[in-house]
């Protein structure tokens, strides 16, 4: 059984519709890379699974049971942890104490403050200084660290790339591809295609809402990735 | 086939707004000729009805229009009645011609007041304007030649025969009613109004946009101060007696609050509606005391919970009406 | 000396005051509304301590072990029921709705326990002190009262920069969508924050009662005085507001001296004066910038 079955998920802003009757299922310890371009819906479809947008309850089934609808926080006390575009640090807090804050509904597991600081060194350096004092490359770092702090079942992670040096980049996935080799269920949202193919082991593409393309990355050819991204 | 497009215009009045005014102007004429038909009790009642109203459409129009929620409004209320004192008593200036002059006073003492509780926002400007009224009302109550904690009574009226004082009080009600309708409605047509819409919705935007969001809120501070003035002034000229406790009264603005919220924030018609229903309310519990109070502020919690457009509102919603047109619509020609 | 004895009890006094901005600056850090009924719940907890000392006999600070508990439970449900229903709708109505509940309460008092003005006696504390040398003596009820702010103060601090829940209210007064994603329910600390601003506001009327006499229509002074503190010393500075309190309390006191009527009047003076000079209080603790 998967862990996580996404069943006809229809998603709305006001009026506006976002998502499609997306179907999709992701197994345990599996990687899943989501591609699109801008306003293709693949953040949305992030959203709608963390629980940020409010969804029919059958659209979201985790490890069996229907949770859609649930909002955000519950869906944390589930297991679903997001890690949300734009690092989103609390300015009052320093980085330890956004670490902290992220195990606040915390379940228990392998991740805690001294597992954090072994994979970001960066972050142990500065614990103690304001978290928006960091560079947007550390306080991406903050932003992951921060999730993994909830003992996920299944993260979510929302664009890290944006704004981002490609060293920087680099480095960052380096890290991810520690974490997923860990077995950590994750789903990655991003623009930066080259990097995120590296860590997955399943691609979707949104293009207009809907599933344009699902695949492992070394069966699916640059151009059928180009054509589902573009729609070409 | 001949294609013909459809043509669309811009317009501001509807149906409605035409049976508006001409209601408005019926009513009108009705009170115009009240003294011939009617008692004095009821000229008193409908100068309080008035001043009422006014004090209410003042509060709106900073709140539910300038998004400014002052609970000092009362301020201006005991600046207008003591400057109605003042002029009228000690500079000997014919009574009825100082509800005017008071007005243009408390926009005076508005200017410096903005000074001081512009500097914040929400719920603590709330609480800074409540402040100052408090400032002003101990200042008054200590200050002998204002009459202290006592107060003192308009002496510049007794020369006059009272039905003679009664009824240009009444008709100086009548105008400052008519005026504060007209004067709010042509406002909020006019640009300055729809300036002060924009920033009603979006501050931000309405910034980018060119308009000048520190004197639009200022321009309708003392604008609403000098209405809150002059019927200020003229409720004392109505009540001839002045103290400290009761004209920097909250409870003034407690009436206007309760008003505007029953009847509907942000709109012309709402205060109206807001006003009749205090003052059925407030006759029909005359003798419970503070069971009235209970029960205006249970209604006005009730109806920002579960109604906050109010009773104009609901109907608006319900009818699509709008007697005081503001907006502009689309219409298909 | 008459002065410094006039300052001292000033001092004393802000301590009073600093009980009751406490709440309200609390609520205000985290939820960004201002409860204008603030001070009428404190007369709410006075009254409620004069019901519990008829009943039951209590000495007034003892009746704080039930009164306390009651009126945190009544925030709580205030907030959930009510205020929270208003969030996402702007500034304006948790204004409108927190005053009409002071309107309410006040006539609901009034109702209740006529306009009389009422005391918490508390016995032989009331009258005893402590003298200090020099003829200066103390009373030990203002003493008590300073060192329960004090306490309240350290107590809360401590509670916000240290514990799970402080770190919580903290992330939600940054960010609450985002808190969200960490599993934190907004409403929840909203209305425990409310639970614990009425708690502490509770103690401050209580004192307030066995200080001086009240009335149903004491209410709005001490949320006027309580502002005034927070404004004084400074958001987001608990310590600020413990010594914007102080120098509240001793523009009072000074006031009253030079002239009887001159006391609260001296105080808003002194209050308008700050804010017109060092508009962000004496006090305040930088804001962070926003990532």
């Amino acid at each position: 059984m998967s862990l996580l079955a996404v069943r006809g998920l229809d998603a709305f802003y006001g009026d506006f519709q976002a998502l499609f009757g997306i179907s999709l299922d992701i197994a345990a310890r599996e990687t899943v890379a989501v591609i699109g371009s801008n306003g293709s819906g693949k953040s949305t479809f992030l959203n709608a699974v963390a629980g940020v947008l409010p969804v029919t309850r059958s659209a979201i089934v985790l490890d069996g049971i229907a949770v859609g609808g649930q909002p955000a926080h519950e869906m944390v006390a589930r297991g679903i942890v997001l890690v949300p575009e734009g690092r989103r640090i609390f300015p009052s807090l320093t980085v330890e104490e956004n670490l902290l804050v992220g195990a606040y509904r915390a379940g228990s597991g392998r991740w805690n403050l001294g597992r954090v600081y072994e994979l970001f060194p960066r972050l142990a350096a500065r614990r103690r200084q304001p978290g928006v004092n960091l560079s947007g490359g550390e306080q991406q770092m903050l932003a992951i660290g921060r999730g993994l702090m909830a003992n996920p079942r299944l993260l979510l992670i929302d664009e890290i790339s944006l704004g981002l040096a490609p060293v920087v980049i680099k480095q960052l996935y380096e890290v991810l591809a520690t974490v997923t080799a860990e077995g950590v269920t994750t789903i990655v949202v991003e623009q930066d295609v080259s990097q995120v193919l590296r860590i997955a082991h399943r691609v979707v593409c949104f293009r207009h809402g809907r599933l344009s393309l699902a695949g492992r990355p070394d069966e699916l050819s640059r151009a059928r990735i180009a054509a589902a991204y573009f729609g070409v | 086939m001949s294609e013909r497009e459809q043509a669309l215009t811009v317009r501001r009045t509807t149906p409605a707004s035409r049976a508006g005014l001409a209601g408005a102007i019926v009513v009108l004429a009705v009170l115009v000729t009240l003294p011939v038909w009617g008692d004095p009790a009821s000229m008193r009642r409908l100068v309080e009805f008035i001043t009422l109203l006014v004090l209410a459409q003042m509060w709106n129009l900073l709140a539910g229009y300038a998004g400014l929620v002052s609970i000092g409004q009362q301020a201006y209320v005991g600046v207008g009645a003591y400057a109605l004192i003042a002029l009228a008593d000690d500079v000997g200036i014919d009574p009825f011609l100082a509800v005017p002059l008071a007005g243009v006073i408390a926009a005076m003492i508005a200017l410096p007041i903005a000074a001081v509780v512009f500097r914040f926002q929400g719920g603590y400007f709330a609480v800074g304007t409540w402040a100052v009224a408090e400032v002003l009302r101990l200042l008054v109550a200590n200050t002998g030649a204002l009459g202290r904690g006592t107060g003192r009574t308009l002496k510049a009226v007794f020369p006059l025969a009272r039905e003679s004082r009664e009824l240009v009080t009444y008709f100086l009600a009548l105008a400052l009613g008519v005026a504060a309708l007209i004067g709010v409605y042509a406002f909020l047509r006019s640009r300055f109004g729809l300036g002060l819409m924009a920033v009603r919705d979006s501050e931000a935007a309405s910034e980018t946009l060119g308009v000048d969001v520190f004197r639009t809120k200022l321009t309708v501070y003392l604008v609403t101060a000098f209405g809150t003035g002059a019927s200020g002034s003229l409720i004392y000229l109505n009540l001839l007696r002045v103290s400290p406790d009761a004209a920097f009264s909250i409870n003034w603005t407690a009436a206007s609050i309760f008003i505007v919220v029953i009847g509907g924030l942000g709109s012309l018609e709402g205060p109206l509606i807001g006003a009749v229903v205090f003052f059925v309310l407030r006759e029909l519990l005359a003798d419970y005391g503070s069971w009235y109070m209970i029960l205006l502020g249970g209604l006005a919690v009730g109806v920002m919970l579960a109604y906050p457009q109010g009773l104009w509102g609901l109907i608006a919603e319900r009818w699509d009406i709008r007697v005081f047109p503001v907006q502009r619509r689309v219409w298909r020609a | 000396m008459g002065w410094i004895d006039t300052v001292v009890q000033g001092v004393l006094l802000g301590g009073l005051y600093a009980l009751f901005a406490t709440g309200l600056s609390l609520i205000f850090g985290v939820m960004r509304i201002v409860n204008l009924a603030h001070g009428d719940f404190s007369i709410l907890a006075a009254f409620l301590a004069i019901l519990l000392m008829d009943a039951l006999a209590l000495n007034p600070l003892l009746s704080l072990v039930l009164v306390v508990p009651v009126m945190a439970l009544l925030g709580y449900g205030l907030q959930w029921h009510v205020l929270n229903q208003l969030l996402g709708r702007g500034l304006l109505p948790p204004v409108l709705v927190t005053f009409g509940l002071s309107i309410i309460i006040q006539n609901v008092l009034l109702e209740t326990f006529s306009a009389d003005s009422r005391r918490l006696n508390p016995g032989a504390i009331d009258t005893a002190s402590l003298a200090l040398g020099r003829g200066l003596a103390v009373g030990w009820f203002s003493l008590i009262t300073l060192g329960v702010a004090v306490l309240v103060l350290v107590g809360l601090q401590l509670y916000i920069s240290r514990t799970r829940g402080g770190r919580a209210f903290r992330a939600i007064a940054d960010d609450r969508t985002t808190a969200a994603l960490m599993g934190i329910d907004h409403r929840r600390l909203y209305a425990t924050a409310m639970a614990l601003s009425l708690g502490i506001v509770a103690i401050a009327g209580v004192f307030l009662g066995v200080r001086t006499t009240f009335t149903f229509s004491s209410g709005p002074d001490r949320l006027l005085f309580a502002f005034e503190a927070v404004i004084i010393g400074g958001l987001g500075s608990l310590w600020g507001t413990l010594l914007g309190g102080a120098i509240l309390g001793v523009a009072q006191t000074v006031g009253a001296k030079l002239s009887p009527g001159w006391g609260v009047l001296t105080g808003h003076l002194v209050f308008l004066a700050v804010l017109l000079m060092r508009p962000q209080g004496l006090f305040a603790q930088p804001r962070r910038v926003d990532s």
